[in-house]
């Protein structure tokens, strides 16, 4: 897709708040990290990509991280690093940090590369990382148990690519599924061979209502399940959780109304979307919405948690939703 | 009257009072027992309210309000609107500098909910101060009582040389480098 189409990207957010007053105006100013172009299916440019290739990534709860540039990555050594890693993991296990105990396991890494998962050519292709049980109780040919899968990727990522020096390989975007424990030993072999950190990627209200209205917007043939919003309350002496389901058609139509431009959101139009919408809860419950956080927004395109946790169910909206991780992912290095 | 006046009173000699709005009533409290906990040379009476106008049966024992900090928090996008209707109780002579926006619970980033560029408009519009802090940490709350404590000698016309209006004024400039 043209460049020229995109709509003009709102300034970027401020990673950290607590050191120091950097409330600049301009640059570094705390705000949305979202850019304000709206969400449209594949670019042509992946039109040719199989979606079976990727559908691995749909109906998986996926956990959020955010990675700084990893150096001295190369792709074309990925069989050396599943070597490494599998060693690496059999090192752990001796050391007693085994996830599992009793029968004696052995787990098999995949490293694979993926460069249908990928925004334009200057995003570099994502890296897939596949760990399995490999029992000897079971028959020879019968398939591995996938225990663990960890995709590193970059959707659109060249606001960060373009700055770093050549040595590193830009992959911002984590996604795990699966045990904690294999996610901190994977991790940190990452760390410790491509001298990068990892940080749990978490989701403010802002830009989760920014999601619900950009993906409340999206063309779909079918329209099958509910927005939901769920809302938690903060300072009572029993958590309660608020969940406000809107019947998907009535929540585009709401959307229709107040997108002025197809194809451009501005902070404007998702501040009237949910100001609507906290106004006709108001009416109906007397409880004020906007006093409390937003923390899950489940649509028929994905469903985000503010914890980092992300749920795909449609591949054709596919890397518009990576696109948007990745630019989160993207502000929450710097 | 409903509106606020800031010279519809009479001064009451070397003292101030202070008027802290905003919806959460636990944050200012904390606020407000640090301003009280501050050394000062002057007497000083802090009023809370989570929203104007202020009842105007008791306006007659009120004393004259010399700083007027409208509490945003971050994470609750109701103290915002709540804020946007109180100004409008409040009477314009006040945005010499004599209101100032204090923005809350901005050390966690991950619950915001309000957009800061939409306060940087508001403190923009009226022509005040806008101030950050993190009310929960014990030495920024310090901190943030210190300041506006110094803020509202100024407001109350103690500091010789300097009035409200002009010290304001520095506010924004110094904002705008």
């Amino acid at each position: 897709m043209e460049s020229a189409e995109w709509g003009s990207r709102v300034l970027p957010s401020l990673g950290r708040l607590s050191r120091g007053p950097p409330f600049g105006r301009m640059q570094g100013q705390l705000g949305l990290s979202l850019s304000s172009h709206g969400l449209s299916p594949a670019p042509r440019s992946l039109a040719n990509a199989d979606p079976r290739r990727t559908a691995f990534l749909l109906h998986k709860q996926w956990t959020l991280y955010s990675v700084t540039p990893l150096y001295r990555f190369s792709s074309a050594r990925l069989r050396a690093y599943a070597r490494m890693l599998s060693a690496f993991i059999a090192a752990e296990k001796q050391k007693g940090l085994a996830v599992e105990v009793g029968v004696e396991l052995d787990i098999k890494v995949a490293v694979s590369s993926l460069p249908d998962l990928r925004g334009t050519d200057q995003d570099q292709a994502a890296i897939l990382v596949q760990l399995s049980l490999r029992s000897p109780i079971s028959k020879k040919n019968s398939e591995d148990k996938l225990v663990w899968s960890g995709c590193f990727c970059s959707v659109f990522g060249d606001d960060l690519s373009e700055k770093i020096p050549p040595d590193f390989t830009c992959l911002p975007l984590f996604l795990t599924n699966g045990a904690e424990s294999y996610t901190s030993i994977v991790g940190s072999w990452f760390q410790k061979n491509f001298d990068c950190s990892f940080r749990r990627l978490a989701i403010s209200p802002l830009n989760l209502g920014w999601m619900a209205a950009m993906w409340t917007g999206c063309k779909m043939d079918i329209l099958t399940s509910a927005i939901e919003l769920v809302f938690s309350v903060p300072r009572l002496p029993q958590p309660l959780d608020i969940s406000y389901a809107i019947h998907p058609e009535d929540a585009k139509a709401l959307w229709d109304t107040i997108q002025k431009t197809p194809g451009e959101i501005t902070q404007e139009e998702v501040d009237v979307f949910m100001d609507c919408l906290y106004a006709h809860f108001h009416r109906h419950f007397k409880i004020h919405l906007s006093a409390t956080k937003l923390v899950k927004v489940s649509t028929a395109i994905a469903s985000a948690h503010c914890d980092g946790i992300i749920k795909f169910l449609q591949s054709q909206y596919l890397t518009g939703v990576l696109m948007l991780l990745t630019e989160l992912a993207i502000c929450h290095i710097q | 009257m409903s509106v606020v006046q800031p010279f519809d009173k009479l001064p009451i000699p070397n003292s101030a009072a202070c008027l802290l709005v905003g919806s959460d009533e636990g944050l200012q409290q904390r606020l407000a027992e640090a301003l009280l906990l501050e050394k000062k040379s002057f007497k000083i009476s802090i009023h809370l309210a989570t929203s104007l106008p202020l009842p105007s049966e008791r306006d007659h024992l009120r004393p004259r309000i010399d700083l007027i900090v409208f509490m945003i928090d971050i994470k609750s996008k109701y103290s915002l609107e709540n804020v946007e209707a109180s100004l409008a109780y409040v009477d314009a002579s006040f945005f010499l500098g004599k209101v100032c926006f204090l923005v809350t619970g901005v050390g966690r980033v991950n619950s915001c909910s309000v957009e800061i560029s939409a306060v940087w408009k508001l403190g923009e519009a009226y022509c005040s101060p806008v101030l950050f802090c993190e009310l929960e940490l014990e030495g920024i709350r310090v901190a943030t009582a210190q300041r506006l404590l110094r803020m509202l000698q100024i407001c109350a016309g103690h500091i010789t040389g300097v009035s409200a209006l002009s010290f304001g004024l520095l506010m924004r400039n110094s904002d705008d480098n």
